[in-house]
């Protein structure tokens, strides 16, 4: 065991192919002790399987990995005595109830026949499935399953908590209670690597975020860091005709035209000022607008960014594709 | 705790486990039973009196009743390990199971959970068609240390098949497959002693029945609850049952410690 500040997941050089495909190249993660690192970005970039090696799962064809100063290769039962999993297919037994699962867990880790009991109790309580407990997972809703696999993972305080894309899936309100126990367990000292390919998650929960694309890191940094790399977003005006359009994209030199759709995509720093600007632009030209709508920066102004390419992989609709002016 | 205890405590949780599986999912529990009590009552009802005549006895029914207990009694060991492939195959292809894996838990104890409780489900299978062979008219000439005996025997060929089965379904990429490949375990008892004398059938298959693990098994059983001669059966189906059950257990442990190479990104 080593005297240095431990980190709470030290990955060097990692790397990870299948047959000839290589999913991870020589990827470098550090997470320091109790804080969270989101590793962002999107299908196929090798997200899944960095948590799967770094949770003993599979093994990597090369690389040094500690967590909370044990080493992945050499003492793989140390590393799952302090770790928990929470992926993005659900960890759940299907047959048994929710309160069965958790007391499936507690007599996994030896909490004994009282203190398991109060610990079933406490965590079906603290994820609103009191009411659920005894019923079967089969009539549970997405957001029960995903909270009951995250219950499961915490019946035993792990050091270090692995949320593989822990949100995928959600309805909006399920994905802000998941936030909330994020938070909730960040705050008591856990340390954390969230996996997701929403920004929006990343920079609400992450104190810094990694950018993976096909297997390798292509930024690092705080989301403060890493959106002012970011335009602000864009607008998206709507004509009827494509007369309009052209003459629209004149007027707008830093506008991307898409003829076929006949839209124009300008970019915005989303300030109320910036959009009357515009508005007033359009209006001084005569230039009638369908319809305007507001996109938020993404995933894939991210990759536009960092990479200048867009996103490679295939991108699930992000939950929240427009919003309102900030 | 000391570590053995924590493996037997780990064991008994998955065995508590695996219990609460068959109560949860009790078609496929009744669909095992269920099979060999029917072929009891075909072959009893359709087939026993014309089978029953060719053992030249007087009331040849009853006599091919007596004859096919030990047979059927096979066929329902042979069909309740296809649930353990299954029960396997439904735990490897869950999300679960990648839970138990990053977990500090005793590492044969999910393969465990699995066999013990298996076997407690083949036991009650068997008393069920046990009962039902009792019912139609079945009578045994064995005494308590023969009975006992004879679920030794049976118990201890279980434990083989249910190893045997625990690799098929680790084996097996898909539940479909996991309930497919030890079908031909049903058909063995029929190509062996279990239902018709062996000397009835054409020489090739004679020779095979003479040879396959199901037939000094059957004679076994046969032997301690009927009065018929067991010779060097028993000695046979114990080397048999030890064997199967150990190279079982080898790939069944190795398939299991194998991770699994090809995954998603």
């Amino acid at each position: 065991m080593t005297n240095q500040k431990a980190a709470g997941i030290a990955a060097r050089d990692v790397c990870k192919s299948f047959g000839d495909h290589l999913v991870l190249d020589k990827v470098n993660l550090e997470v320091e002790e109790g804080t969270i690192v989101s590793l962002l970005g999107p299908n196929g970039a090798g997200k899944t399987t960095m948590v799967r090696i770094l949770s003993t799962l599979i093994p990597a064809d090369s690389g040094a990995m500690r967590i909370a100063g044990h080493d992945v290769l050499t003492d793989p039962d140390g590393v799952r005595a302090v770790i928990g999993v929470t992926g993005q297919f659900s960890a759940v037994d299907n047959l048994l109830t929710g309160a069965e699962n958790l007391q499936l867990m507690a007599d996994l880790r030896h909490l004994g026949r009282a203190a398991g009991r109060r610990r079933v109790a406490e965590l079906l309580d603290r994820f609103e499935l009191t009411d659920a407990a005894d019923k079967p997972l089969s009539i549970y809703s997405g957001g029960m399953r995903r909270r009951l696999d995250l219950a499961m993972t915490l019946v035993t305080l792990p050091r270090v908590i692995f949320l593989d894309e822990p949100t995928a899936g959600l309805d909006p309100r399920s994905r802000r209670t998941m936030w909330h126990i994020i938070r909730e367990l960040a705050a008591s000292g856990v340390t954390i690597l969230l996996t997701t390919q929403y920004l929006d998650e990343a920079d609400q929960l992450a104190d810094r975020i990694a950018v993976l694309d096909q297997g390798r890191i292509v930024a690092e940094g705080t989301p403060a860091e890493l959106k002012s790399r970011i335009p602000g977003g864009h607008l998206r005006l709507q004509f009827a005709d494509p007369q309009v359009l052209r003459s629209a994209a004149s007027l707008l030199p830093a506008a991307v035209a898409v003829p076929d759709q006949l839209t124009l995509q300008v970019p915005a720093d989303g300030t109320v000022d910036s959009l009357r600007d515009l508005l007033d632009q359009l209006h001084e030209a005569a230039l009638d607008v369908e319809r305007l709508s507001i996109h938020n920066p993404d995933l894939d102004d991210v990759f536009l960014a960092v990479t200048g390419s867009h996103v490679t992989g295939p991108l699930d609709e992000s939950p929240t594709p427009t919003g309102a002016l900030r | 705790m000391t570590t053995i205890a924590y493996t037997v405590s780990d064991a008994r949780t998955m065995l508590r486990r695996n219990l609460k599986h068959q109560l949860r999912y009790p078609s496929m529990t009744l669909m095992l039973v269920g099979m060999p009590v029917v072929f009891l009552l075909l072959f009893v009802y359709v087939l026993g009196g014309q089978l029953g005549a060719g053992l030249g006895a007087h009331d040849g029914r009853s006599a091919y009743l007596n004859y096919v207990v030990p047979g059927v009694l096979l066929v329902t060991v042979a069909a309740a390990v296809q649930g353990t492939s299954i029960m396997v195959a439904m735990d490897m292809t869950g999300g679960i199971i990648d839970r138990f894996r990053t977990m500090a838990i005793a590492r044969a104890s999910v393969l465990t959970g699995h066999v013990l409780g298996s076997l407690i489900q083949t036991l009650a299978a068997l008393a069920v068609v046990l009962g039902v062979a009792f019912g139609l008219g079945f009578r045994t000439t064995a005494g308590p240390l023969a009975w006992l005996a004879a679920i030794g025997v049976l118990a201890l060929f279980a434990f083989a098949l249910i190893w045997l089965a625990v690799a098929l379904g680790l084996a097996a990429k898909s539940v479909e497959t996991a309930s497919n490949t030890p079908m031909f375990l049903i058909l063995l008892p029929f190509l062996g002693s279990g239902f018709v004398r062996t000397a009835t059938m054409p020489e090739g298959l004679r020779q095979f029945s003479q040879y396959e693990p199901f037939s000094p098994v059957v004679d076994t059983v046969r032997g301690l609850l009927t009065d018929a001669a067991i010779g060097n059966h028993a000695i046979v189906t114990i080397a048999w049952s030890l064997g199967i059950a150990a190279l079982s257990y080898l790939w069944a442990t190795r398939l299991y410690n194998r991770r699994r190479a090809a995954d998603p990104a």
